[in-house]
């Protein structure tokens, strides 16, 4: 494929507000996870909250108002996005440049609320409730697509914990094919009780600290986070999409093949994509939730491609899961460890997995690095890879 | 501007089954009469799975396998683009109601069917097809949001591919914030290039321009009625057979301009 450049990104985690706080916890190997109640849940867990969400949209978004959408509006003010997407608006025009945002729930925790103050016979939900602004998919992406004043092709994309990595496969196609010049890509997903009772219904959710790779893992942490990529055609820029995979696993709804062939495939496309080798690769930032099942697959997964040469780890134990914002999450940390040259741990893994035969790293590497992979899976068997450079 | 060639089509609406009878009514030789879907039971699920689908799963499926019905090609070599403006609003009733109540006992198959790309992954499991598929919203413009990116799928990777428009009305407290006609669902299998099979060659740009409608007004009422139905104008022209311009509105200040020739 033809490459992309990366010309502006950022991030907004548990970790904190912009690029420089992810970089720091990654270099300090501090999480942003905390073991704190979200909402009225009261399940135990840890969970990665994005703290300032307390303020509401500015009066003329207010039918937007929501907390997906506060945490899309925190996300664009950080690292200079919104300019670094004016002046490209100023390049090409608005019209020319797309916007594609993953999200899993979008703003599901307003449709929670509204239940609770549902009344009167037939009961109703409350006047206030706006669910083509806050509930439907699509609410974040026009959200993001008004505030930056860009009026190109978009679509939401929700393909569960891949959504926000197959953005980037979206854009790439609509800018190759010339239907838009430039696109904005990201993910925007907040904490809800949906997920949380949803996880622990399947006893996915882990009571301790998620421990991706870990010889006693229990499963996830559920985070939230906001994360943008302004994306152009290669020519000047540092930073590069070079591949990006795709596939299915045709196994089950919510439980991964556990021979990963779904994720072999995605893998594998992103290297041919990108007409690279395995051994080409200097670091893999695992899917990683934490869950048994999930880690291991993908350690076969991985081990099948790579053997044990290349460095692996899942940044989970940093941010929690952030679901349909873990592709962006996950791209924006595999820049930051491209830029910084830094290879992050395993965060909270005390033993790795006796049966694990990638090569998980322990602790953190400090080393200039070119080309990193970044894995998103997701429910449904939905399957994304990435793989990103610098020059 | 890209060239697209269609090579079979599918939908399942009120008064519109399947698509020889949604064929014979738009291009005017019956006329339509609002019926009711009969109950439906998807033929490429494995048992097991059957019973675990849900109506809005069970929607995308119907016109799916209507479309497949006709397609020549091997149905695990489809990719695929499911385009749904709300999913299942079924389901994010039930946990909604289950989370109001002390006990929050979510039904764990209820949750792990509430992501917006259930369709895509019953459809893997189905046809065993590991080929890349996505599922977007585009709210009321996801039928043509949905084609577009079926269209750039389908260029890029060189795969025919399968894209499935649907949406389901849900439970009166959320019918009420998003009133549906009825539940309703549309494919169309597009080919990078032309076959024996070949209905007809589009060519999709972006333009301004005005956004078509059906003459008849009854078949208007069911366009505006569910998102997968805004297909109805390209419906009619490919029922028609002549070649046409059709205009879809997306979610932005630029349209959609499909052009039908013959293959």
């Amino acid at each position: 494929m033809t490459p992309l450049g990366i010309r502006h990104y950022t991030l907004t985690t548990a970790l904190g507000a912009g690029r420089a706080s992810q970089l720091d916890a990654l270099r300090n190997g501090s999480t942003g996870l905390r073991a704190e109640p979200f909402e009225s849940a009261t399940l135990p867990g840890w969970i990665g909250v994005v703290a300032g969400l307390d303020t509401p949209l500015p009066t003329e978004y207010s039918a937007w108002d929501c907390r997906n959408n506060r945490l899309a509006e925190k996300g664009l003010a950080q690292d200079g996005f919104t300019e670094a997407v004016a002046a490209a608006r100023s390049r090409y025009g608005g019209a020319r440049i797309g916007v594609f945002i993953g999200t899993s729930t979008s703003g599901v925790l307003q449709t929670e609320q509204a239940y609770r103050a549902r009344s009167g016979t037939p009961e109703q939900l409350p006047p206030w409730f706006q669910h083509a602004h806050t509930q439907n998919a699509y609410s974040v992406c026009d959200y993001v697509q008004r505030r930056l004043g860009l009026t190109g092709i978009s679509n939401a994309v929700s393909t569960a914990c891949s959504s926000s990595a197959k953005v980037f496969a979206s854009a790439q196609r609509a800018i190759a094919a010339g239907f838009c010049d430039a696109a904005v890509v990201g993910g925007v997903d907040s904490l809800c009780l949906t997920t949380l009772y949803g996880f622990n219904a399947l006893q996915l959710l882990a009571a301790d600290i998620c421990r991706p790779a870990d010889a006693n893992r229990q499963g996830l942490s559920i985070g939230e986070a906001a994360g943008f990529a302004l994306l152009e055609p290669a020519a000047e820029h540092a930073l590069r999409l070079e591949g990006y995979g795709e596939s299915n696993d045709a196994h089950h709804m919510s439980a991964p093949d556990p021979e990963g062939r779904g994720a072999l495939a995605a893998m594998r496309q992103a290297l041919a994509g990108a007409d690279t080798q395995p051994a080409d690769v200097d670091y893999i930032n695992l899917h990683g939730t934490a869950t048994p099942a999930n880690d291991l697959a993908e350690d076969h997964a991985v081990f099948a491609l790579f053997g044990a040469a290349v460095p692996c780890s899942s940044t989970k134990g940093w941010t929690g899961h952030t679901l349909g914002a873990a592709g962006i999450v996950e791209a924006g940390l595999a820049l930051t460890a491209l830029e910084a040259g830094l290879i992050p741990q395993s965060l909270n893994t005390r033993h790795i997995d006796p049966a694990f035969r990638s090569q998980i790293v322990h602790s953190a590497q400090q080393r200039p690095i070119k080309r990193v992979l970044s894995n998103s899976f997701g429910f449904g068997g939905s399957n994304c890879s990435l793989l990103f450079s610098r020059p | 501007m890209i060239e697209l060639f269609i090579q079979a089509l599918g939908i399942a609406a009120p008064g519109l089954a399947d698509w020889p009878q949604a064929r014979a009514v738009l291009a005017g030789h019956t006329a339509w009469a609002n019926a009711e879907l009969p109950p439906y039971q998807p033929a490429l699920l494995p048992p097991n799975e059957r019973r675990r689908v849900t109506p809005s799963v069970k929607q995308a499926f119907r016109a799916a396998e209507d479309a497949v019905s006709r397609y020549t090609g091997a149905v695990d070599q489809l990719a695929a683009v499911f385009a749904s403006s709300d999913g299942d609003l079924g389901i994010i009733h039930r946990i909604s109601l289950a989370l109001t109540e002390t006990a929050r006992a979510v039904s764990p198959t209820d949750f792990h069917n509430s992501v917006h790309n259930a369709a895509a992954g019953y459809w893997s499991i189905a046809t065993g097809s590991r080929l890349p598929s996505t599922t977007i919203s585009a709210y009321d413009d996801s039928f043509a949001a949905g084609l577009l990116e079926a269209a750039l799928l389908a260029t890029a990777s060189g795969h025919d591919t399968l894209l499935v428009a649907y949406d389901v009305p849900g439970p009166p407290l959320l019918q009420a914030a998003r009133p549906f006609i009825g539940a309703a669902s549309v494919a169309v299998i597009l080919s990078p290039s032309s076959g024996p099979q070949t209905l007809a060659r589009l060519r999709l740009s972006l333009g301004v321009g005005a956004v078509s409608t059906m003459p008849d007004l009854a078949l208007d009422a069911l366009r505006l009625g569910n998102p997968a139905l805004r297909a109805l104008p390209l419906l009619r022209a490919l029922a028609l057979g002549d070649p046409a311009a059709i205009g879809f509105a997306l979610p932005s200040s630029q349209g959609l301009r499909v052009e039908i020739a013959p293959p």
